[in-house]
């Protein structure tokens, strides 16, 4: 019996198994149930390009209601993206577009079975992952300051604010706490790990402190970036023709608040259209963070067993499969930035 | 007696944590055949109540609680997991000559999402019932009490579970059939799990997604589907039916599967048309995406879309078809021998071709708007449904039993139980048809008196179906305990489960076997001695 614990796809733990490996008990992550490690992989990969098919069609909901309304509705979105910061929005870009490269090369260090920069390529993927999240917090945040929230609770109060010198909600710090639970807590382990001598869990609680910093990094590049381009909510100039036909968005302005309701000329009832494009626009974006999180705790794992050094040119199909999905969430942020961000 | 997988660990233990696709199977058989009994309860009293015009003893509002469980835990608890994951689970690797499914721990994790999502379902029901009907339509579901949060859950994790059966199938039927096994050398029960699966993986995230919505659209107000924000509640039919439409072909195809078998082995002649049979599968896979219209025809849809739907809902009836002559043109001449499998296939023809046939009233526009919401449609889908999917699953369960325990069933009984169900069943919906037709709307606890003996056929007809069930259900258990032990092989078939011994080991197979046509009967011929089927000593 060579099965360990820790074998990939399939047959681990869990039942006694009478059968036993001997035919194949050479490689110790070959599930019984297959003939050859080949086999296996074939299976895992497959498996994992028909997972993201069906993560394909899950998001393919939420951009069939998005074509919905935008065409409905084509002036609500017109207006509605204005008050999102594309300079954040495609800094976020270059972030996973960044961890993708550095999943890629990942991938490729498992595969040459070079521990330690696979270490730090996951690590690296998983900091700009936290950073991505930093800066979605703060613009998060801002909104919900703005009570540019979704739906029925869309009440934008934001007029009465000027930009610059308004009153932070408490949102943030809330966001925050995660995080800063998770580098005292992660530090913290690493400190005892050290002291103890387990040197390898020491550095992976290492590794994950400074995903947990990069939170904050992100925070502060939310904060810093709009500071620095001056246009956390900055109004496009269209024509001058254009311009005037417009309501005045820039809530800098201080327009009355009602006119930031654009009511819907058919409905009985005055409500915001806008409501409907926040609440696309947090699913959308909420989905993908959901899925964000869920590719850090795999990545978190595989970090773990990187750091034992279990990958290697013959094994490497966890750290592949991982990386194809998060290709895949980087691929869906591909798409969310233009149809959200920059609309004309 | 060798080992086989019932015996070779006996512990509790040892089942909760099986990674054996044939122990998940019997765990999902169980928890099926549990929810079958539970939307069968609900269905007999909703028909009991409907015996008078008037009220017998269920409100207005508990009727409407009523039939939504029936529908709902039929649809998503029963029959979409019905088959795939009963006799799919235990039969497809072995069909395959395979020790197990490509990831058997995926497919234990399916079966605790189903069991999660029947949970939900049992809160919903405990928390005073859901009123929606199976469709959670919008904007009532989002106005009506909470517990369609607890049915969306629930329908949200069954999802995943039926996701997750549908990928482990198409990766094992890709990666892993025995050398020889060509894709048209598979039986042609495992190209229509195949096109069952992709169904499975390409409709149901889109159900998932529209599930989340409307839940967010029920505990945030995001106005997506409310009206009243803005939103819009069609989109929520168009969302609904791009699943919902589908997976009616993920209930039936995999009974067209068991048919295809069913009919070839005890006509003891080769399956006619093998090629059209499997494309015909993948057609219907492929036509299912693109129909979905068909349900909203008075649901306000632009002419134009109506009429392409409608054209596309006629073109599905050509892939049925060919299977349907197929299995005739399959009997014809063989020595067909009236087992009670045997029985159960040929109710599945005629009662699918009735359900079938019906169907295209349903989807030519202008009948459609007379019978839409009727009783005819509800007579339709029952017999499409419980006529087609449920005879077919009873009769692979009796086909299959002997190798799934071991003993076999008692022959007389079985046949009897079949007579009375396709009795019950024609006596239960045949009615239905003709109170659609005079107008008759489903979902109604009340009606004019001038409908009353049609109900009240209808409603004998369904104590005749649940007594015919309760005894299909009795002969099959008493086999388990009591019935004769089984030969390795008792109907002949060349098809890979029949060559391991019944039960199965625990591994299904020490060597990966050779494979030849599924459905070359002249392999094996009777043995007396074993009471059985042997290979053909060359």
């Amino acid at each position: 019996m060579h099965q360990t614990a820790n074998s990939d796809a399939g047959y681990a733990g869990g039942e006694a198994d009478p059968h036993g490996h001997d035919s194949h008990g050479h490689d110790p992550h070959l599930a019984h149930h297959f003939e050859t490690s080949q086999q296996q992989f074939a299976a895992g990969k497959l498996g994992m390009w028909l997972f993201l098919v069906t993560e394909v069609l899950f998001f393919g909901g939420l951009f069939v209601a998005y074509a919905v309304y935008r065409s409905n509705h084509p002036e609500v979105f017109v207006d509605a993206h204005k008050y999102l910061d594309k300079v954040l929005g495609g800094f976020n870009t270059i972030v996973l577009l960044l961890s993708s490269l550095t999943m890629a090369w990942g991938v490729r260090c498992a595969q040459l079975g070079q521990r330690r920069g696979l270490v730090w390529c996951l690590t690296l993927t998983l900091a700009c992952a936290s950073l991505f999240l930093g800066v979605k917090a703060v613009e998060y945040t801002h909104k919900w300051d703005l009570g540019l929230y979704w739906g029925q609770a869309f009440v934008p109060q934001a007029a009465d604010m000027p930009h610059g010198d308004h009153e932070h909600g408490p949102w943030l710090w809330y966001l925050c706490l995660p995080a800063v639970l998770a580098t005292a807590g992660y530090g913290l382990k690493a400190a005892v790990h050290q002291a103890r001598g387990h040197t390898q869990a020491a550095a992976v609680a290492f590794c994950l402190t400074l995903t947990a910093l990069a939170f904050f990094a992100g925070v502060g590049a939310g904060k810093a970036i709009p500071a620095l381009t001056g246009q956390f909510l900055a109004v496009e100039q269209d024509t001058a023709a254009h311009a005037a036909a417009h309501r005045p968005l820039d809530l800098s302005s201080r327009p009355p608040a009602e006119q930031l309701v654009i009511r819907d000329p058919e409905a009985a009832s005055g409500i915001s259209l806008l409501a409907i494009f926040f609440s696309i626009y947090y699913l959308m974006t909420g989905v993908h963070v959901v899925h964000i999180l869920a590719g850090m705790g795999v990545i978190a794992w595989l970090l773990g067993r990187a750091m034992r050094g279990e990958f290697s040119g013959q094994y490497f199909s966890p750290v592949d499969f991982t990386g194809l999905y998060w290709h895949l969430v980087d691929l869906i942020w591909i798409y969310l930035f233009p149809l959200l961000y920059l609309i004309h | 007696m060798t080992e086989n997988y019932l015996t070779h660990d006996m512990t509790l233990r040892s089942w909760i944590v099986t990674l054996d696709h044939k122990r998940i199977g019997i765990m999902y058989l169980a928890g099926i055949m549990g929810s079958f009994l539970l939307g069968g309860i609900f269905a007999l009293l909703i028909r009991a109540e409907l015996y008078t015009p008037g009220k017998m003893f269920l409100t207005e509002d508990r009727y409407n609680v009523f039939f939504t469980l029936h529908g709902a835990i039929m649809t998503f608890l029963f029959i979409i997991p019905s088959i795939p994951a009963a006799l799919g689970n235990f039969f497809l690797p072995l069909m395959l000559g395979a020790k197990d499914v490509a990831f058997p721990r995926m497919n234990l994790a399916s079966f605790y999402l189903w069991l999660g999502g029947a949970v939900f379902f049992l809160l919903a029901l405990v928390l005073g019932g859901l009123d929606t009907g199976w469709t959670f339509y919008t904007p009532y579901s989002t106005t009506t009490s909470d517990t369609v949060i607890a049915a969306t859950i629930g329908a949200f994790i069954l999802g995943f579970s039926s996701i997750f059966t549908g990928l482990n199938f198409i990766v094992t039927i890709n990666t892993m059939r025995p050398p020889g096994m060509t894709w048209f050398k598979m039986p042609l029960f495992l190209w229509s799990l195949y096109a069952t699966s992709i169904i499975q993986l390409l409709a149901t995230p889109v159900l998932a997604i529209t599930l989340v919505l409307l839940t967010a659209e029920k505990m945030f107000h995001i106005g997506i589907f409310d009206p009243k924000l803005g939103g819009d509640p069609i989109l929520y039919q168009h969302f609904f039916w791009f699943y919902s439409h589908p997976a009616v072909y993920i209930m039936i195809l995999p009974a067209m599967g068991i048919i295809s078998e069913l009919v070839s082995v005890f006509s003891r002649k080769h399956i006619f048309g093998y090629r059209f049979i499997a494309y015909s599968s993948i057609a219907i896979a492929v036509f299912g995406f693109l129909v979905w219209g068909h349900h909203m025809f008075v649901s306000g849809q632009s002419p134009l879309a109506a009429i392409i739907f409608s054209a596309l809902t006629f073109s599905v009836s050509i892939p049925s078809a060919i299977k349907v002559f197929n299995w005739l043109a399959t009997m014809y001449k063989g020595s067909v021998s009236l087992a009670a499998p045997m029985c159960y296939a040929l109710s599945f023809i005629l009662l699918f071709g009735i359900g079938g046939l019906t169907g295209l009233f349903l989807g030519t526009l202008a009948t459609d708007v007379h019978l839409h919401d009727t009783y005819f449609v509800v007579a339709h889908f029952h017999y499409v449904m419980m006529g087609g999917t449920l005879v077919a699953f009873l009769g692979g369960l009796h086909y299959w039993w002997p190798k799934m325990f071991g003993r076999m069933y008692n022959e007389l009984w079985a046949r009897i139980g079949c007579l009375i169900i396709f009795a019950g069943f024609n006596m239960t919906f045949m009615p239905q048809f003709l109170l659609g037709t005079r107008g008759m709307p489903r979902r109604y606890a009340r009606y004019l008196p001038e409908f009353q003996s049609l109900h009240q056929m209808s409603t004998i007809g369904s104590m005749v179906l649940g007594i015919g069930l309760f005894l299909a259900a009795g002969v099959l258990l008493y086999a388990v305990f009591k019935g004769k032990r089984a030969p390795t092989n008792p109907w002949g078939s060349p098809s890979l489960e029949w060559t391991c011994s019944s039960p199965p080991p625990p591994h299904n197979f020490e060597h990966t076997p050779t494979t030849g046509d599924p459905y070359d009967y002249s392999v094996n011929e009777y043995s007396a001695e074993e009471e059985g089927y042997v290979p053909v000593q060359k």
